[in-house]
């Protein structure tokens, strides 16, 4: 078994809001081998894309990380100054964000904006930098890459630019890659291209990736593990295959029930009930107890942790062992 | 490139055409010229014969002609007051004006950069809340009134300026710099604080920041470019504002440029220098809007390219 390249644990996420501070990630752990894939699955809101700007340290003023650890190469990074950040953006840990049109400065050529985690970390002249940003430019299947340089954003078009922001996160050989959401804004056709390309450079630079998407599809094709989110918390973790075959959770059982494929002709299409609680009214007991068809009063008083299972998986419900005989 | 240029001067020249109309028509609006230059004693021969000589007597439409001759072969005429031709009565008074907002202008966009940028970086911190409020008082202040309290602070009660003309050192520059500067400038602060809050919370700043670029990269390479259109707006708005006569400065501080001499002439009704003076003013302006045009499409290409796919 490989090494693990990032490890998250235990991870707390405050929000400040006018109205009080909310928890919107409540003890979060998971951990990425090399070369490997791991899937943060979960609904919008679900406090996803805030683990992973918490990871690469970009959280909005409003957010604070308040618990935890997330180890990178021995380091805790939440402990390092915005120096030391600094050093690790680009070569060790980097994040290929959802919007690519607005994630690329609209005012400047892409290639100079390809061009900068060269100038930036390996002190290369404007020249060198450029050679290197044409390359990647190739690499990553921008058609005539030297004249493209020049171009800006929004001369290209969305699957290109997913293109591009991806080279420019996995520039410079990151040991760690965050993808959140990297084909949401994309059509089908663009997204296999995209996820295709994405496997690629993993595979050529045995990078982990951490990728973010409420795709079932998506997750069962691209990740190797995955870790299901619900309101802040993990709820399950483990092999891909493994999880959607046999689901332990309550939550992941109903989403994968929700695939259409899993559904009788005819039939309703089967839904998890309600929606997910709002930050400010997160429940006290385990948080998916007012969705959950297997609720009891002990869900409302004792939130269940993640528990490993030895198997590799992990579950956070008081019902683990039902569900996995069922 | 070219288009876009040519696109933009045809159309920013069509309203040159009907400054040049309104000119006419507004100056002979203000009243009869033979009045007010001849006393109330001058014979009825007397009128006819200054009306004669300066064309006053042809109908409208013959003077609309002969000014619309005159201003094509850039021949204003001859002012009524001092003979002189009032194209170079205008020429002459041009770039005491041109200075002081070139001068107010540099300052104000250099401090308000600064300032804005500073202020945006941490929103409702001590730096921003203090920049705000004092942007905000500066560009409420009436500029007649603070001209006239710098006179009284600096110039009588304290003797350290003058309060008045172009003769002396740099001192002579203080008082109108400061008095045209006040409102620019607390304008100017605003929107780029505006302008630079939203760009840097904008996602490719994050990008820019998960490359490892440092602060002073994030906000001066990636941020202050997107934030420059509309604080570039507001400042060529601002400049042409200042062109456009620094009248009351420039009557307050006796300060020899064309918005002296524009309220000069229409006390006087001096139409020939009034009509150059306009037009001139109406002529910078337009060549302002196209300079502006053109650092437009410099910033953002956006603006002179077609998107393509």
């Amino acid at each position: 078994m490989s090494a693990t390249a990032l490890s998250v644990e235990g991870l707390r996420v405050d929000l400040h809001t006018p109205g009080g501070v909310l928890r919107a990630v409540d003890d979060v752990s998971f951990a990425v081998r090399k070369g490997r894939t791991l899937a943060l699955l979960g609904e919008s809101g679900c406090g996803k894309s805030l683990t992973a700007q918490s990871i690469v340290g970009l959280l909005d003023p409003i957010a604070e990380v308040t618990g935890g650890a997330v180890h990178i190469g021995g380091t805790d990074v939440l402990t390092l100054d915005h120096a030391g950040r600094r050093e690790l953006a680009g070569p060790v840990l980097s994040i290929v964000f959802q919007d690519a049109l607005t994630a690329l400065n609209p005012v400047q050529p892409v290639g100079r904006q390809l061009a900068e985690p060269f100038r930036i970390h390996k002190g290369l002249s404007r020249r060198a930098a450029k050679a290197e940003a044409v390359e990647l430019m190739a690499r990553v299947g921008i058609p005539e890459p030297k004249a493209r340089y020049r171009a800006y954003p929004h001369q290209f078009s969305g699957g290109m630019r997913q293109r591009l922001l991806i080279a420019m996160a996995v520039a410079l050989g990151p040991d760690v890659l965050l993808a959140d959401e990297p084909t949401t804004a994309l059509d089908v056709t663009v997204q296999a291209q995209i996820m295709r390309l994405l496997s690629d450079l993993q595979s050529e630079r045995d990078m982990a990736v951490v990728l973010i998407t409420h795709d079932l599809a998506l997750v069962a094709e691209q990740a190797d593990d995955v870790a299901v989110m619900y309101a802040g918390n993990v709820v399950e973790t483990g092999p891909v295959r493994e999880v959607f075959d046999h689901p332990r959770h309550p939550y992941t059982k109903g989403l994968l029930d929700s695939v259409p494929e899993h559904a009788v002709k005819g039939a309703a299409l089967p839904a998890v009930p309600g929606s997910p609680p709002e930050l400010s009214a997160i429940p006290s007991g385990c948080v998916f107890q007012a969705r959950c068809p297997l609720a009891t009063a002990r869900c409302a008083d004792e939130r269940p942790r993640l528990e490993p299972s030895g198997d590799g998986r992990a579950t956070a419900c008081h019902f683990t062992e039902e569900l996995s005989r069922a | 490139m070219i288009t876009f240029l040519r696109r933009r001067i045809v159309s920013s020249a069509i309203p040159l055409v009907f400054v040049v109309l309104g000119v006419f028509v507004l100056a002979r609006l203000t009243g009869d010229p033979v009045n007010l230059y001849l006393p109330l004693s001058a014979t009825e021969e007397q009128r006819a014969e200054f009306a004669a000589a300066h064309g006053f007597d042809q109908s409208i439409l013959a003077q609309l002609w002969d000014y619309l001759g005159q201003v094509v072969r850039l021949d204003f005429g001859e002012s009524l007051r001092t003979g002189q031709p009032a194209g170079e009565m205008v020429l002459t008074a041009f770039p005491a004006t041109l200075q002081l907002a070139a001068v107010t202008m540099l300052i104000a966009i250099v401090g308000a950069v600064l300032i804005g940028s500073l202020a945006a970086y941490r929103p409702n911190s001590l730096a921003d809340r203090v920049a705000s409020f004092l942007s905000m008082t500066a560009a409420s202040i009436p500029d007649f009134w603070f001209a006239i309290m710098g006179v009284l602070v600096f110039g009588v009660s304290l003797d350290l300026l003058p309060t008045s003309g172009v003769d002396g050192g740099a001192e002579v520059w203080v008082l109108p710099i400061a008095t045209l500067l006040i409102r620019p400038f607390g304008v100017l602060v605003q929107v780029v604080r505006g302008a630079m809050v939203g760009a840097l919370s904008a996602p490719y700043v994050k990008v820019a920041r998960s490359k490892g670029a440092s602060e002073k990269r994030v906000v001066f390479g990636h941020a202050l470019r997107n934030a420059t259109m509309p604080a570039l707006t507001v400042a060529g708005d601002l400049t042409i504002g200042l062109v456009n006569g620094a009248v009351v400065v420039e009557t307050i501080f006796g300060w020899p440029g064309i918005g002296k001499l524009m309220i000069d002439s229409i006390l006087q009704r001096d139409f020939a220098v009034l009509q150059a003076a306009v037009l001139l003013t109406a002529v910078t302006i337009f060549v302002l809007n196209i300079v502006i045009d053109i650092c437009y499409a410099l910033i953002d290409a956006r603006v002179r390219q077609p998107v393509a796919a």
